[in-house]
């Protein structure tokens, strides 16, 4: 049994605050096929396509049949503990910081032997459930986790390393207003998060859900508009300190391509809103949660962006829509490369039309805010990457990766 | 404009005894006292609501350009970014379908004339707090007239509501169904315009007209008759209750923008010391 965590003591003033290492990130091109299924929580392994040899490592070529066609796939997650091993030292500075580390080998079911972290429930003769997750440097590595859920699991200090649970964690949710806001903040507070702040622009609008958010344990309203630096820049002032997940929920949804829109208004307003609001934000509070990605049990973790899928591909029916959440996925790329060396992990959950007032003229199937706070929520609890919730944002997923050219025709 | 500053040039300088001379005097002396009517621009202040599929208001923004730093060493500045009808502003009659084909009905052509001009102030301040959706009526300004006389033609109007006063949501006064804040009646507008000739008509809430003015007949009466006369509108005023009913001088010249449909401005009032806040 895992001992349970116990909530963050208030910090000592008179410390220092540890700066965030990283693990190796240094890994083969080969290897980051590894990466890609981690990021979307997959678990699968280099397989050859000519000879159905499954191996690990990543190889360039089959080791059975010299084949350079490897590409990694889905296989079963299962596997017996060989061997166990506890590291009492390390001359690598991060693992010196966390020590001591468990890891062991698993006999894989699918084959391979393979050296993993070990879950503290998991142990020599067990069966074990294998996961890629991708640790602080944002790289693959194998985890093996007990086949069924036991008490206190995720509070096990080697895989809260690896995972972002809101658990303790103070969270700001952007855009309360939004019905995807308000059910994150909901969400957020029933999975033990200490403070869920609930973003509410122009206080001077009525927010008829104000009373029912801050009724609920450990929600406190703030003032902030993401379209406003000033607003940004204030209350990164007042609780930046204190953000160890930032969840961007603002939206600005309207139909319409470029030509048919009378001049750049709506356009603006969708940047101002998307783009640049994500640039205020992360001014902001960027630099601070990379500062604290080592800060204790409640160190700042991750940075979750809510777009549309259509951001990987142009929707010409929000065809201006879908250019300003192109420019937000490009901008969240950068801003994990600039996390990296924090820890900081950046989530994309992308979803399809929700269920709200702007996508009323949309077709089903849509996605239910619920559905999008509980994704987001899955992702901390796992560590993801890339998040596709609902039908039409996985199907866009699948056949971005067969034919690019064939769903911009088809959209 | 050069013949202008030339003959201005030529003037004799026994214009010391002049009016100007009797004014700058009179403002370094205290006994002409002058009154900032402005609300401050900040992101913070409410804009005109519209339905959000209608173009909206863009509101106040305001981004550094450098503060003594890497962006420029020595200096501050700071772009701004708003709508001509943001914050405390100026409606030119082109502003309204109604005053569309008018002759200088941009703010760039308001002549400057009539930038300066005296204003009568009509107390509403009770009436408002009782009902957030007092209509000023022709009674109440006849009773006002009965008062302190006639409105003489070319003044502002300026409706005192006390509405300044309010914080941010309760200025703005938002319900289910709109906003619910003061303003003039079709009535009293016409009035005003076709009976009284005033220059235009100036307000504390966000709008020349009443929030829910477009229930009225005709929608939006201020706008509709203001500006299909010819006559300009100002909104989102403060400080009038520091201003006595007749006498103060207002002094409120629009940006010039070419084609500008309005224009935010800081709006001044010259008042004779002494005067002060009178009831409708």
């Amino acid at each position: 049994m895992t001992e349970p965590l116990t909530p963050p003591k208030r910090k000592n003033p008179l410390k220092k605050t540890r700066l965030p290492l990283l693990p190796s990130g240094i890994r083969s091109r080969t290897a980051q096929m590894l990466t890609l299924v981690a990021a979307e929580g997959r678990f699968a392994l280099p397989t050859c396509l000519d000879c159905g040899a499954v191996h690990y490592p990543p190889r360039d070529a089959c080791p059975k049949c010299l084949s350079a066609r490897i590409f990694a796939q889905e296989a079963p997650a299962g596997g017996r503990v060989a061997a166990e091993t506890i590291i009492r030292t390390s001359t690598d500075p991060y693992f010196r910081e966390r020590m001591p580390w468990r890891i062991g080998t698993v006999v894989l079911d699918a084959g391979p032997s393979i050296i993993a972290h070990l879950q503290g429930d998991v142990a020599t003769g067990s069966r074990a459930r294998m996961e890629w997750k991708l640790d602080k440097s944002g790289q693959a590595v194998a985890f093996a986790l007990p086949e069924k859920e036991t008490p206190n699991m995720a509070d096990d200090p080697q895989l809260r390393e690896m995972t972002l649970d809101p658990k303790f964690r103070r969270v700001l949710v952007t855009d309360a207003r939004t019905a995807v806001g308000q059910e994150m903040v909901k969400a957020l507070a029933a999975q033990g998060a200490a403070i869920v702040f609930a973003g509410l622009a122009e206080p001077w609008k009525p927010a008829p859900v104000r009373d029912a958010l801050a009724a609920i344990k450990g929600v406190e309203i703030v003032p902030i508009d993401i379209t406003d630096t000033d607003s940004v820049n204030e209350l990164a002032g007042e609780i930046g300190a204190k953000v160890d997940i930032l969840i961007n929920t603002a939206e600005h949804i309207r139909p319409g391509g470029l030509m048919e829109r009378k001049g750049v208004g709506v356009a603006r307003e969708e940047l101002e809103a998307g783009y640049l609001g994500l640039v205020r934000l992360a001014q902001a509070f960027g630099p601070t949660m990379r500062f604290r990605g080592a800060d204790g049990t409640n160190s700042a973790c991750a940075w979750v962006n809510v777009l549309s899928v259509f951001a990987q591909v142009n929707w010409p029916q929000f065809g201006a829509h879908s250019a300003s959440q192109a420019a937000m996925l490009s901008a969240a790329q950068s801003l994990r490369a600039e996390f990296r060396a924090g820890g900081v992990r950046v989530i994309n959950v992308f979803t399809g039309p929700l269920e709200t007032e702007w996508y009323q003229a949309v077709p089903p199937p849509k996605v239910a805010p619920s559905q999008v706070a509980a994704a987001t929520i899955d992702a901390l609890k796992r560590g993801l990457e890339d998040v596709y919730v609902g039908d039409i944002a996985q199907d866009v997923r699948s056949r971005l990766a067969v034919n690019p050219k064939a769903i911009e025709r088809e959209l | 404009m050069t013949s202008k500053s030339a003959k201005i040039a030529k003037t004799p300088s026994g214009n010391a005894s002049g009016p100007l001379a009797a004014l700058a005097s009179a403002l370094a002396g205290g006994a002409i006292e002058v009154i900032d009517l402005t609300q401050t621009l900040s992101p913070d202040f409410p804009t005109l609501v519209l339905p959000p599929e209608l173009g909206q208001c863009t509101p106040f923004r305001i981004e550094e350009i450098s503060r003594y730093d890497e962006r420029g060493p020595a200096w501050y500045w700071n772009t701004i970014t708003l709508s001509e009808h943001t914050g405390t502003h100026f409606d030119a009659p082109v502003h309204w379908i109604s005053g569309r084909d008018l002759p200088h009905n941009t703010v760039d052509a308001v002549p400057a004339q009539k930038q300066v001009a005296p204003a009568c102030v009509i107390d509403c301040s009770e009436l408002s707090a009782k009902d957030a959706d007092f209509l000023l009526q022709p009674a109440h300004i006849e009773a006002w007239e009965a008062e302190h006389g006639r409105i003489p033609a070319g003044s502002w109007v300026l409706m005192r509501t006390d509405w300044s006063k309010r914080d941010a949501a309760s200025y703005a006064n938002l319900r289910e169904d709109g906003a619910h804040t003061p303003g003039p009646s079709p009535a009293a507008m016409r009035l005003l315009v076709e009976a009284r000739g005033i220059l235009g008509f100036g307000t504390e809430t966000i709008g020349t007209d009443s929030g829910q003015a477009h229930h009225l007949d005709p929608p939006y009466p201020a706008h509709y008759i203001l500006h299909g006369n010819g006559r300009y509108g100002l909104q989102c005023l403060a400080n009038l209750d520091k201003l006595p009913p007749t006498g103060a001088l207002i002094i409120a010249p629009p940006l010039k923008i070419r084609h500008g449909s309005g224009s935010p401005l800081r709006v001044l009032a010259l008042v004779e010391r002494g005067a002060t806040g009178g009831k409708a």
